[in-house]
């Protein structure tokens, strides 16, 4: 059985197929969009993203006896933006060009729409260890999808995974390009990350059938 | 034993296996099939779908023959130019000759059979897949995308676009008749925003343009839109942009093959009139308000809109895409709007934003494919309220006699 048992397992595991936040509950489309078009910064977004959920759902959890539900909304706010602002500053402090490449969307990780909802549908009434396993759960879910964008984005967009060219030289006409390929600036432009958004959920919808909707 | 017979015959033994649908599309395809309803009251009318894709298609094969031939005229008249020789064009001195046919053959029929062929794979694949039959949605579509992009366009941008318009722009809404904007125009849509560097500019819309690009034979293939937007002088008269001796995207140069073409759409009653003659309006609406704005001095010559402001409003009608629009793209029956009043605005709106996207926007030279897509978007919402405003009417004059 290891240290997690079948029930806490599937804290982790549904968000990342049946449960999944961005394709199946349709929470945080917003920087799904928005910073996908490179790998890194998808990559990047979702490691700060599975930070506040994790350390945010914890402490939401702790203090979810003593904060009157009145003001819980300002208060679960005021979890969000001081994480948010930790990671904003080690990535100004460690990574500066790709904070500048990320410029407004770590800021607004405070409105990203999964980590308010599994405050108020996990953390608020569950433990600490569970509330940390649904928080890194969830944003694993997300970061699964991020990925899967800014992969395809960032290859069939620049040709490059990672900033490294992989499908050759698009100036000196290498390896691909010598056949006369070209990049899709399309796969560049936000609509496209909708798109591919729209074809994961596709495929997800056809392998399991019961998550179609009547 | 006749081939109908043969084939139905054939079809019987395919009955629920995967491949019906790819078979029963070839066969209906060649023939009326044998099979009639079995119950309930039905009328039988000769202008199926498949017959109005066909009396579409007719409609647009002088567009494509004038396009092949000008594929090739245009390649020499720009050599020609590239030389300093100017030539007059005469149809049967230097159109329609055999050069000029072998030239655009080569480079447009390889565009049809690109078309053709990636589209109806893509829909036979998913006829299999949803096992129902194959829709001849595709037949005016294939005919349409090879008509609406420039001619250098590489075969393989061409297959990529297709696929994802057929998929992404109508079967993912459910086939044919269920697609919400039209699937040639989210094919150009796709290449337009992909690969830019060949949907517009100065070299595309003249075969080996590209491919001579800063070289000594370079030659220059500029748009007669692209040069008002440039402020340049036009080297084209009224009657090559009218007869369509002008670069452009194949099947949209010749204005007097397109109202041919309406003429025919419309006699047929396939194509509404409604829709082409509001967007006419609308078009010139916008000009003449354009007109209107340099006439009050409001717009000087320095400005970078003046070039495309100062345009007679008519003459908008003769450049660019904007009558092929109008004819063969705002009139596909699905994705318009259904009521009559609601065609008069729906083809207004077309023609009136497809000018305005034209004189602002010069990173988009021409419009009329942006316009008629957003246009597609709101149909519905058009028919909506020309029903509900309809239901209030009546209501009210129900109310009045029982007053």
């Amino acid at each position: 059985m290891g240290i997690l048992s079948k029930k806490d397992r599937q804290l982790i595991t549904d968000p990342l197929s049946d449960n999944n936040p961005i394709t199946v509950q349709v929470l945080g489309i917003c920087s799904a969009l928005a910073i996908t078009a490179e790998l890194e910064a998808s990559v990047v977004m979702s490691v700060s993203v599975l930070f506040v959920m994790g350390v945010g759902n914890v402490v939401i959890s702790m203090i979810r006896n003593i904060v009157p539900s009145k003001i819980r909304i300002i208060v679960q706010l005021t979890v969000i933006a001081t994480l948010v602002i930790i990671v904003d500053l080690v990535l100004k402090a460690y990574a500066y060009e790709l904070s500048k490449t990320l410029s407004v969307f770590i800021g607004l990780i405070i409105t990203n729409c999964i980590i308010m909802g599994r405050f108020e549908a996990f953390a608020l009434g569950n433990g600490l260890w569970r509330s940390f396993l649904d928080g890194i759960g969830n944003a694993f879910g997300y970061a699964v999808i991020l990925i899967i964008v800014g992969f395809f984005r960032e290859l069939l967009g620049s040709g490059t995974l990672w900033g490294i060219p992989i499908l050759g030289d698009p100036i000196d006409k290498t390896f691909l390009y010598a056949f006369g390929y070209e990049n899709n600036g399309f796969m560049l432009l936000s609509p496209m990350a909708l798109i591919v958004v729209g074809i994961i959920i596709w495929v997800q919808r056809a392998r399991s059938k019961h998550l179609i909707e009547e | 034993m006749s081939i109908k017979s043969k084939l139905h015959d054939i079809k019987e033994s395919f009955k629920g296996k995967t491949m019906a649908p790819a078979f029963n599309a070839f066969h209906t395809f060649l023939f009326t099939p044998n099979d009639v309803t079995s119950s309930g009251t039905h009328i039988k009318v000769a202008d199926d779908l498949k017959r109005t894709m066909n009396t579409v298609i007719m409609s647009l094969v002088p567009c494509l023959i004038f396009g092949i031939f000008n594929a090739g005229y245009q390649h020499n008249f720009a050599i020609d130019a590239a030389n300093g020789i100017s030539t007059q064009a005469s149809l049967f001195v230097n159109f329609l000759t055999f050069d000029n046919l072998m030239i655009g053959s080569m480079k447009v029929l390889p565009l049809v059979i690109v078309s053709y062929a990636v589209g109806l794979t893509v829909e036979f694949i998913f006829a299999v897949i949803k096992g129902h039959e194959v829709e001849e949605g595709y037949l005016v579509t294939g005919m349409l995308v090879p008509l609406i992009i420039p001619v250098d366009l590489p075969l393989w941008m061409l297959a990529v676009s297709v696929i994802f318009g057929v998929v992404i722009g109508k079967e993912v809404f459910g086939g044919t008749g269920m697609n919400i904007l039209n699937p040639a125009l989210t094919i150009r849509a796709f290449l337009f925003f992909a690969y830019p560097t060949w949907m517009s500019g100065d070299k595309v819309w003249v075969y080996d343009a590209v491919n001579r690009a800063g070289s000594p034979e370079a030659i220059s293939g500029e748009t007669i839109l692209g040069s008002y937007a440039q402020n340049q002088d036009i080297i084209y008269s009224m009657s090559d942009m009218f007869f369509g001796f002008i670069p452009g995207s194949i099947g949209e140069t010749s204005k007097l093959l397109i109202i041919f073409g309406a003429l025919f759409l419309i006699f047929s009653k396939i194509g509404s009139w409604r829709i082409i003659l509001s967007t006419l309006i609308g078009a010139l609406v916008m000009g003449l308000i354009f007109n209107g704005v340099i006439e009050a001095g409001i717009i000087t010559e320095s400005s970078k809109f003046y070039g495309l402001m100062s345009v007679p409003f008519w003459e908008h009608l003769l450049i660019g895409s904007i009558l092929f629009g109008a004819v063969f793209m705002a009139t596909d029956p699905v994705t318009a709007a259904q009521t009559n009043k609601g065609k008069w605005i729906y083809g207004f709106l077309i023609g009136f934003i497809s000018i305005m996207i034209r004189v602002f926007n010069p990173a988009y030279p021409e419009g009329v494919f942006l316009a008629i897509l957003l246009m597609n978007v709101f149909a519905p919402t058009i028919d909506h309220f020309v029903i509900q405003s309809n239901v209030k009417m009546r209501l009210n004059r129900l109310k009045l006699k029982t007053a």
